[in-house]
């Protein structure tokens, strides 16, 4: 065989290679619009059967017994504003902290790489386990459903999630920036708290919003703790308190009659404006400003 | 009246070994740093430069693995004895790297901390110190009318003017530079060469650099390291025109590196 023999009549054809790059550019744009198409399809759904619903009483009344008129949902609204935020109270110091030990001084060592371990497992676990496990732990001992019962499992559902976007976003600061902060003479507490988190601010504050909105939606584990009630939740501590996800369940499901059925719709609507306006407001807020 | 007397050695390297873990990266190194010179840090990759300058401030201690043995005399005190605060070593012996890094927060403010964070300062001598680290690193004309704008939205050469005026705002004795100008485009390399020789009466430079052109316009004197050893340090004059080792005048014609 003569390596330097003439190539010109022995070319490939163009023509197939561009038809494959068409196809493989069709077909990526085919999925975006399916994955595109179903969200959207949902926001109309809910936002088609919900706003019949809506109004000034359906927003400041609580929710009423199956069959009574002008079921409304303040109850359960002000209920997982409660347990969503009792949730955060406790999950989200330690969960920061044990993201900034895994990114700051864990890497390289074992017991952060167990720690890493095990809060990927945590990840996977069924959500209605937890609820169980709190359920066992907690409601059984004390004898009580309750508003904090429910805020205690989606804490658990929350810390790893937390915990690992943590050190995510800061193992994606270059250590460039903590060398020249460390360079000028900062403390290894300050570089972290003051240049590290900041710098990684948006971020931190993406995953954070991220893990609130979805335990915020979350029903399982609250139907063994939380439980469900149509008064207001005023024992957060001692009695079942109301929320948004279980009266959901309640409205739509377990309940025979249709108006009931479209304030379960409502309801669906109204947890999905408050999460979106909820991510929009914060990435908005704390967009970073280059200019001024 | 021109000047006979010896300069000052700021910095004395003495029998400086250094280790990643196991593996060792220098060896035997020993080598002096006048005051108020440019001394040139030059050698092929994984020589060893960067990991030597960075024993200087000590900021190898950030990763558990690096370890350093010998002694680094800065004004004859050994700096990697156990009982130097190396807050205060970092105050005196500041650090440039190879990419700019401004802080997430405002041009002002990135000059401003090192002047917050070591001294208790009223705000108007803060604004002041800051103006005149900004002119000490050319960069206030640039900047004067966005102070209060993100020191990320400057351009790459202007950033790494940013850090050099972050570097020089808490008044240090000794600025390390490492590649300070290999991720710059070549005109804001110029003027952060010029901003080096303005520099030289006030502080003590010393600059790795893999560009020999650069070392032999701005440097007093030159190290050539090889493989973790030094292998001459002389003049930079006598380094480009008549080395004394072979191995230095391999690299400085270009035969290796």
């Amino acid at each position: 065989m003569d390596p330097f023999a003439p190539l010109e009549d022995r070319r490939r054809g163009l023509r197939f290679r561009k038809f494959l790059d068409r196809m493989v550019r069709v077909a990526s744009l085919a999925a975006l619009a399916a994955g595109l198409g179903g969200m959207l399809w949902i926001l109309y759904t809910v936002v088609d059967h919900g706003a019949g619903a809506l109004g000034w009483d359906f927003l400041t009344e609580p929710s009423k017994p199956y069959g009574a008129e002008h079921p409304g949902i303040a109850n359960a609204l002000i209920g997982t504003l409660l347990i969503t935020l009792g949730a955060a109270l406790m999950a989200l110091p330690p969960a920061l902290g044990a993201g900034i030990y895994l990114s700051e001084f864990g890497r390289g060592s074992r017991t952060a790489h167990w720690i890493r371990f095990s809060a990927n497992v945590m990840m996977g676990v069924p959500s209605v386990l937890v609820g169980l496990f709190i359920y066992a732990l907690w409601v059984v001992p004390t004898g009580k459903f309750s508003g904090f019962a429910g805020s205690l499992a989606l804490a658990v559902i929350m810390f790893p999630v937390v915990m690992r976007t943590t050190e995510d976003i800061l193992t994606m600061v270059p250590d460039a920036l903590r060398e020249s902060a460390l360079a000028l003479g900062m403390t290894r507490a300050r570089a972290i708290c003051r240049i590290v988190c900041r710098a990684g601010r948006n971020g931190l504050v993406t995953g954070v919003l991220l893990a609130v909105a979805r335990v915020s939606g979350e029903t399982a584990p609250l139907l063994f703790t939380a439980l469900w009630s149509d008064g207001w939740p005023t024992g957060y501590f001692r009695e079942p308190t109301s929320n948004l996800p279980v009266l959901i369940t309640e409205y739509a499901t377990n309940s025979p009659f249709p108006e009931q059925h479209a304030a379960g719709w409502g309801a669906a609507l109204v947890v999905m404006t408050l999460i979106l306006l909820l991510n929009i407001g914060c990435r908005v807020l704390f967009k970073e400003k280059k200019h001024v | 009246m021109s000047e006979i007397r010896p300069p000052k050695i700021k910095i004395s390297v003495r029998n400086l070994n250094f280790f990643y873990g196991s593996h060792q990266a220098l060896f035997a190194n020993n080598l002096d740093i006048e005051e108020h010179r440019v001394t040139a840090v030059i050698g092929p990759s994984g020589c060893g430069k960067s990991t030597h300058l960075r024993v200087y401030n000590r900021i190898y201690q950030l990763y558990r693995e690096q370890r350093a043995e010998g002694e680094v005399l800065l004004d004859g005190h050994n700096l990697l004895d156990s009982d130097v605060d190396v807050l205060e070593l970092r105050r005196r012996v500041g650090m440039i790297f190879q990419k700019p890094t401004p802080f997430p927060m405002s041009v002002f403010d990135n000059v401003a901390y090192p002047l917050r964070l070591h001294f208790k300062l009223h705000r108007t001598e803060i604004a002041e110190r800051v103006e005149s680290a900004l002119r000490g690193a050319s960069l206030w004309d640039e900047v004067k009318d966005k102070l209060k704008s993100s020191g990320l939205a400057l351009s790459g050469g202007q950033q790494q003017r940013l850090c050099i005026a972050r570097a020089i705002a808490a008044e240090p004795e000794v600025l390390l530079m490492d590649e300070p100008t290999s991720a710059i485009d070549p005109v804001a390399t110029a003027k952060i060469e010029e901003l080096i020789l303005a520099l030289k009466p006030r502080f003590t430079i010393v600059i790795v650099t893999h560009n020999m052109q650069q070392a032999a316009r701005i440097s007093d004197r030159t190290a050539f390291f090889y493989k973790g050893e030094i292998v001459e340090t002389d003049a930079t004059a006598k380094i480009f025109t008549n080395p004394s080792n072979p191995k230095t005048e391999e690299y400085i014609t270009g035969r290796f590196g």
